[in-house]
């Protein structure tokens, strides 16, 4: 039979391992082809080693502040080391530089003190911290080699508090909200997007409703309401909750709508027609037959939700109605860039925002990965 | 054929000579059209028969150079022997292969000179430009007409392609047509402008039986009128039967074989044409194997039961029940009986309601009225339509299930083991090393090797899915096979294959089938008894062979007269047309 | 919408304490009773929305003054806003995304495709940020605000339009970025979609020369879920402008919302709430009309 013939024809040629391949393993070679989206993937998994260790990674405490270093600029690290005999060593250094106030306009400027430099050195003493707020060690990343000299290699805030520092700590809580706030949603999303594509009927029609109103809602507006609604006096973890509850209780339309969507298509199916018949129970049919479609889908969807979550935390905080200081988040760390003078004065105090975007980007080079690799079906078959 | 056609009888039109189309991809040079000549003269219909990726496709698109991005004619020539406006004696004929695709002079010549239809009617007409426009648009841009003119041109064509209340209907969109009406409407842009040449890559391809043989019957007739030269292209060795003068066949973009209709038939020379015809004629007459059978054994008790069934789909739900909720009935009252060890074929064109009767008898779906009699081996009778559908359970494992699409029916995600051994392991019947060996057993059964139980259904061809579906359908041991068009999405050289599988196992297993089809070729071949359905009722039931021979219902008589017949000499039957106003 | 906890005269006694001033008890008490805040929230709450109904939103604590006026113009100008950016959107969007689209994998098609990602990726507070200190520092000028100092309070006249629109721009561009980019993505996407049908090829094998066919058939196929993207986009572009013309100072509807919001001035901000969401949800229904309007399949089903 020329049927069989083909079969044996599989056995021998190469494609004999994608034969036995599973779902994972396909999308695996899927994504591996979109370049920007394993890009995108080793960027975040870097950010969330930081947000990890942000206390060990970040030079100094990001409140250690300092009158001297007021707006103090970002200074270049120079890895050789050029005496003043004319030798050099491999030791790594900034130039320290100093404040001097012009005595009339009393405008401040910084230049470098020549001959002093700061040199640094790996897994250095620095600030004590408690890692996790169980661990107490004083171990860096990078740490000055003379404790007590500091050096600002993304610059200063306007009291003088280490940026680099305070943009690392401030991943923690930036990258996690959105982990946080997307698992919320995701379980509104999937309880209220799976009992309307279950159920349809009158549930269905009004989870329908409730959702297309929200998603007519303009967001901002809302979340400011609600974030207005906390008490000031709360403390900083509180919040942290209470706001990725207020991202959630906005953001879990989209994806209630994924997780329905799919249901929907997946219900129509002929092979989960063909399960039932088999005699398999309800849970059977939805755990066994369904969800293993839906999970890749899912996870491309909360990729691409992340964004949006951390975007929100980001605005909330930098109109003063998410966390506050001396909490520190992206977000916090830009309302220091409110007003046109402290911009004028310390450009790179932008820093956060560019980490947004560059975590927003990678997200988003991710979720499109994951998405176009979510069905390794789809342009098989026919 | 009347005098003025009899007359250009050998005036060659269009002529292809050794045409070569490529497409460049990564991995190399794809020749899609390799080497083809052919010639086309005015009245006379040319067939070039292929299965899929025979190039076919491609070569019909050379001519008028649409092809896809990245295809180009890499050489040959295609000549255009009659150019309205140009002295095509003094300058010769015009090669269309040397015309840049985008030239004005292409342009001129597509639409006008040439025109073409497609195979898929919905999709080939514009979904938010009225009819009359698209037509119109072909007869402003060649013929220079007034917008009026042109509209009232429009309303004229259709009115000559057959339908009715055109100045209504060139009002409308496409999606308010029937398929026949859509394919009609492109008929009547393809001959705005009188062309010499008419292209049909698989026009009825979509279309049901009876609407496509008045679709043949409409390209007929007005080839007829207007002494035009027809390019046809189908993989329906029936319809080439019924209207070509002259076949091309080819295969992986190559010419096997081209000659004459009836000395084709007749004498095939290419093995692969020979295969071509005699796969269309073994269908259409009863399988050797299931007479045989039927000889040593005969029709057992009736064991289902279908009385009166009616279904009825809630099309919207009214809010607040305001008004009635919309309502469209699938299945009107059908009553029907299987005997054990008997096929009984239900056949019927799409939206007639046989999937959904199918659907009914085993209950998947609801019944809205009606009973489904099973009686189980133990001779006990039971009404599978008032059970409660926890109880379905047991006697789902005596009715089982073979989807149409190999693709759609099963679980990419799952092995073929897990696929196959899903309803032992779930009853708990079998489990671990039994369950292996059970598989295996049933995989030898359908014709698959043991290898095959590790790998996913995406390794396998359509064929061998469907293999993979059947050993699925028979491991609990069921009774009764419900079939749903298990053959359709398969290549014709499939088809008997794979229902000479179901008779085998049919005889190893005690089987009976419910055959449901559109194609009465496989009725004929596979079915000892057949139910043919009209709008969601069934209008006849009898023996198969009797009702193909001498059918009595119009509608059934309808159904056969426009079955195109895999032979040239049994063309011209009377056909006849059967419509009901319904509703 | 909850009322935040504590009430305006809370609010206001924290923040008269943080000057330093003294506050008498006796004072707040009888504010608290002129605005009925020493009722139940549910009270003051249907009271409320009872009034809105008839078009009384009540009177802001912190500016003594009826609600409804002093939302009127910032409402307009959101609107304005709001509108000019669905404008500006689809003039760029549209024109973009169809050439992205037919020059696919083209260096102009990934341009397209990596500024669109970039746009996507900015919130748009920061990319005003961004502009106020590209304004400020290498130009000198102030982009903030919707009016010149001499027309910022004047009444509405040709001359205080012509200023607006001279202004009107900077946030429009701002706003318009992401909403741009996004909607490129989905002009481009739909009309890959659109441009293998054989519709297409009907068209060419009609004579139609390849951008009349273009333009006739698969653009215009491809604009009804373009259309529909109003419905989603003009709620985001009101958050958007919420927060844009925070920073930027405009003198629309999200300074005022912001400062009411942090005030507890309870009224004020339900009402500014209350009208974005209105306003958007309009923009939805909108985007429903001219769907219809547009897409035959929609209107004939």
């Amino acid at each position: 039979m020329t049927d069989i013939d083909k079969e044996t024809a599989v056995e021998n040629s190469p494609q004999a391992t994608l034969a036995h391949a599973s779902q994972w393993r396909l999308m695996w070679y899927n994504f591996r082809q979109h370049r920007l989206a394993v890009f995108g993937g080793i960027i975040i998994l870097i950010l969330y080693i930081v947000a990890l260790f942000a206390e060990f990674i970040a030079p100094f405490d990001p409140h250690s502040s300092t009158s001297k270093n007021v707006y103090h600029p970002p200074q270049l690290i120079k890895f050789i080391d050029h005496d003043e005999d004319g030798g050099w060593s491999f030791r790594p250094h900034v130039q320290q530089m100093e404040l001097n106030r012009d005595r009339v306009t009393l405008e401040g400027n910084y230049t470098p003190v020549s001959g002093r430099k700061v040199y640094l050195r790996l897994f250095g003493k620095g600030d004590p911290y408690k890692l996790w707020g169980k661990f107490e060690m004083s171990r860096h990343l990078i740490a000055p080699a003379n404790p007590g000299e500091r050096f600002y290699l993304l610059g200063a805030d306007r009291l003088g508090r280490d940026m680099l520092s305070r943009t690392i700590t401030g991943t923690r809580v930036s990258m996690s909200i959105g982990l946080v706030g997307v698992t919320l949603s995701l379980v509104i999303g999937i309880f209220l997007g799976g009992i309307s594509g279950y159920y349809r009927g009158a549930i269905d029609t009004v989870v329908q409703r409730t959702i297309e109103i929200m998603i007519a809602l303009p967001t901002i507006p809302l979340w400011l309401a609600l974030s207005a609604a906390m008490p000031k006096d709360w403390d900083t973890v509180t919040r942290y909750f209470a706001i990725t509850i207020i991202l959630s209780l906005v953001g879990w339309t989209e994806l209630a709508r994924v997780v329905r969507g799919r249901f929907l298509s997946l219900r129509a199916e002929d092979y989960v027609t063909a399960a039932r018949l088999d005699g398999g129970s309800q849970s059977r049919i939805i755990f066994r037959h369904i969800l293993p479609s839906m999970t890749s889908h899912i996870i491309a969807a909360v990729t691409l939700a992340i964004p949006a979550m951390i975007m929100a935390e980001t605005a909330l905080s930098f109109l003063g109605l998410g966390l506050l200081p001396p909490a520190v988040s992206w977000g916090v760390l830009l309302l220091e860039v409110q007003n046109i003078r402290s911009i004028a004065a310390g450009p790179w105090l932008f820093l956060p925002g560019g980490m947004v975007l560059i975590t927003v980007l990678a997200f988003n080079f991710l979720g499109d990965g994951l998405r176009d690799a979510a069905d390794p079906y789809a342009s098989k078959g026919h | 054929m009347n005098d003025l056609s009899a007359e250009n009888a050998n005036n060659i039109v269009l002529e292809i000579k050794n045409l070569v189309t490529e497409f460049p991809t990564r991995d190399g040079t794809f020749r899609a059209v390799d080497d083809v000549s052919f010639s086309l003269k005015a009245g006379k219909t040319l067939c070039v028969v292929g299965e899929s990726g025979s190039g076919k496709s491609v070569t019909a698109r050379s001519i008028l150079q649409i092809l896809d991005s990245p295809g180009r004619i890499v050489s040959g020539q295609i000549l255009l022997h009659s150019l309205r406006g140009i002295a095509s004696d003094a300058d010769g004929p015009t090669d269309l292969a040397r015309l840049k695709p985008r030239s004005n002079i292409i342009r001129s010549i597509r639409g006008r000179e040439i025109a073409m239809i497609f195979q898929e009617p919905m999709s080939s007409l514009s979904p938010v430009h009225r009819i009359g426009n698209q037509i119109a648009e072909v007869l402003r841009l060649h013929e220079g007409m007034s917008k009026k003119q042109a509209w009232a041109q429009s309303v004229n064509l259709l009115d000559q392609v057959g339908i009715s209340d055109p100045a209504a209907a060139a009002d409308r969109f496409s999606f308010e047509f029937s398929g026949g009406m859509r394919q009609r409407a492109m008929i009547a842009m393809a001959l705005a402008c009188n062309p010499s040449v008419l292209i049909a890559d698989e026009p009825t391809t979509a279309l049901d039986v009876t609407t496509q043989a008045e679709v043949l019957d409409l390209i007929k007739s007005i080839q007829a009128e207007r002494d035009m030269a027809v390019l046809f292209i189908t993989h329906d060795i029936g319809v080439v039967a019924q209207i070509a003068d002259e076949v091309v066949v080819m295969r992986q973009g190559k010419v096997l074989e081209q000659g004459d209709v009836f000395g084709m038939f007749e004498n095939p020379g290419h093995p692969y044409t020979r295969e071509l015809i005699s796969g269309a004629r073994d269908l259409d007459q009863p399988a050797a194997q299931r007479l045989a059978a039927r000889a040593s054994r005969d029709i057992g008790e009736l064991i289902l039961t279908a009385t009166d069934v009616r279904k009825e789909f809630t099309i919207s739900k009214s809010l607040f029940g305001l008004r009635p909720d919309k309502i469209a009935v699938g299945l009107k009252d059908a009553s029907l009986e299987l005997y054990a060890g008997e096929n009984l074929g239900i056949v019927g064109e799409s939206g007639s309601g046989k999937t959904t009767l199918a659907r009914c008898l085993q209950r998947v779906y609801d019944l809205s009225s009606g009973t489904i009699r099973y009686s189980d081996r133990n001779g006990e009778s039971v009404d599978l339509g008032s059970l409660p559908s926890s109880q379905l359970r047991p006697y789902w494992r005596d009715i089982r299930t073979v989807f149409q699409d190999p693709f759609g029916s099963l679980n990419p995600r799952m092995t073929v083991a897990e696929i196959v051994g899903e309803p032992m392991l779930v009853s708990g019947e079998l489990s671990g090393r039994d369950l292996q060996m059970r598989v295996e057993e049933l995989l030898e059964l359908v014709g698959l090797p043991a290898s095959a139980a590790q790998r996913y259904p995406h390794a396998f061809s359509g064929g061998q899915r469907q293999r993979v579906a059947i050993a699925r359908a028979i491991g609990p041991r069921p009774r009764i096979i419900i079939a749903d068009e298990p053959t359709s999405a398969l290549d014709l050289s499939l088809r008997a294959k794979t229902l000479d599988l179901l008779l085998s196992l049919q005889e190893q297993m005690d089987l009976s089938f419910v055959f449901v089809t559109h194609d009465i070729a496989v009725v004929r071949y596979f079915c000892d008894r057949v139910a043919v359905m009209y709008k969601g009722g069934i209008v006849e039931v009898g023996d198969s062979e009797t009702i193909c021979s001498d059918p009595q219902h119009p509608y059934t008589q309808s159904l056969l007269s426009a079955v195109p017949r895999p032979d040239p000499l049994q063309r011209g039957n009377t056909r006849v047309r059967y419509s009901e106003s319904v509703d | 919408m909850q009322a935040p906890p504590g009430d305006f005269v809370t609010a206001l006694s924290a923040s008269l304490t943080a000057r330093g001033e003294q506050v008498d008890l006796v004072q707040l008490e009888s504010i608290r009773e002129r605005f009925g805040l020493d009722q139940p929230f549910l009270v003051q709450y249907w009271k409320w929305i009872s009034g809105v109904l008839v078009g009384d939103f009540g009177v802001s604590f912190e500016w003594r003054q009826p609600v409804g006026e002093l939302i009127g113009e910032r409402m307009a100008l959101s609107l304005i806003l709001a509108l000019a950016t669905v404008l500006f959107t689809w003039a760029v969007a549209l024109p973009i995304g169809v050439y992205s689209a037919v020059k696919k994998y083209t260096i102009g098609d990934y341009l397209i495709t990596t500024i669109g990602f970039i746009g996507l990726a900015t919130p748009n507070f920061l990319l005003a940020l961004v502009l106020m200190y590209v304004g400020v520092v290498h130009f000198g000028s102030d982009v903030t605000g919707l009016f010149s100092p001499e027309f910022r309070n004047a009444p509405w006249s040709f001359a205080r339009f012509k200023d607006l629109l001279a202004h009107l721009w900077i946030p429009v561009v701002i706003l318009g970025t992401s909403s741009s980019a996004s909607i490129i993505r989905i002009m481009r996407a739909n009309l890959l979609d659109e441009l293998p049908k054989p519709y297409v090829t009907t068209a060419r094998a009609k004579g139609l020369s390849e951008f009349k066919l273009l333009m006739t058939y698969p653009v215009r196929v491809a604009l009804s879920p373009f259309i529909s993207t109003i419905g989603w986009m003009f709620p985001q572009i009101i958050s958007g402008s919420v927060i844009v013309s925070i920073v930027l100072s405009l003198p629309t509807a999200g300074p005022m919302l912001l400062t009411s919001l942090k005030a507890q001035d309870m009224y004020l901000a339900g009402s500014f709430v209350l009208l974005l969401s209105i306003l958007s949800v309009l923009g939805m229904l909108v985007s429903d009309v001219l769907l219809a309007l547009v897409d035959p399949r929609v209107r004939r089903r």
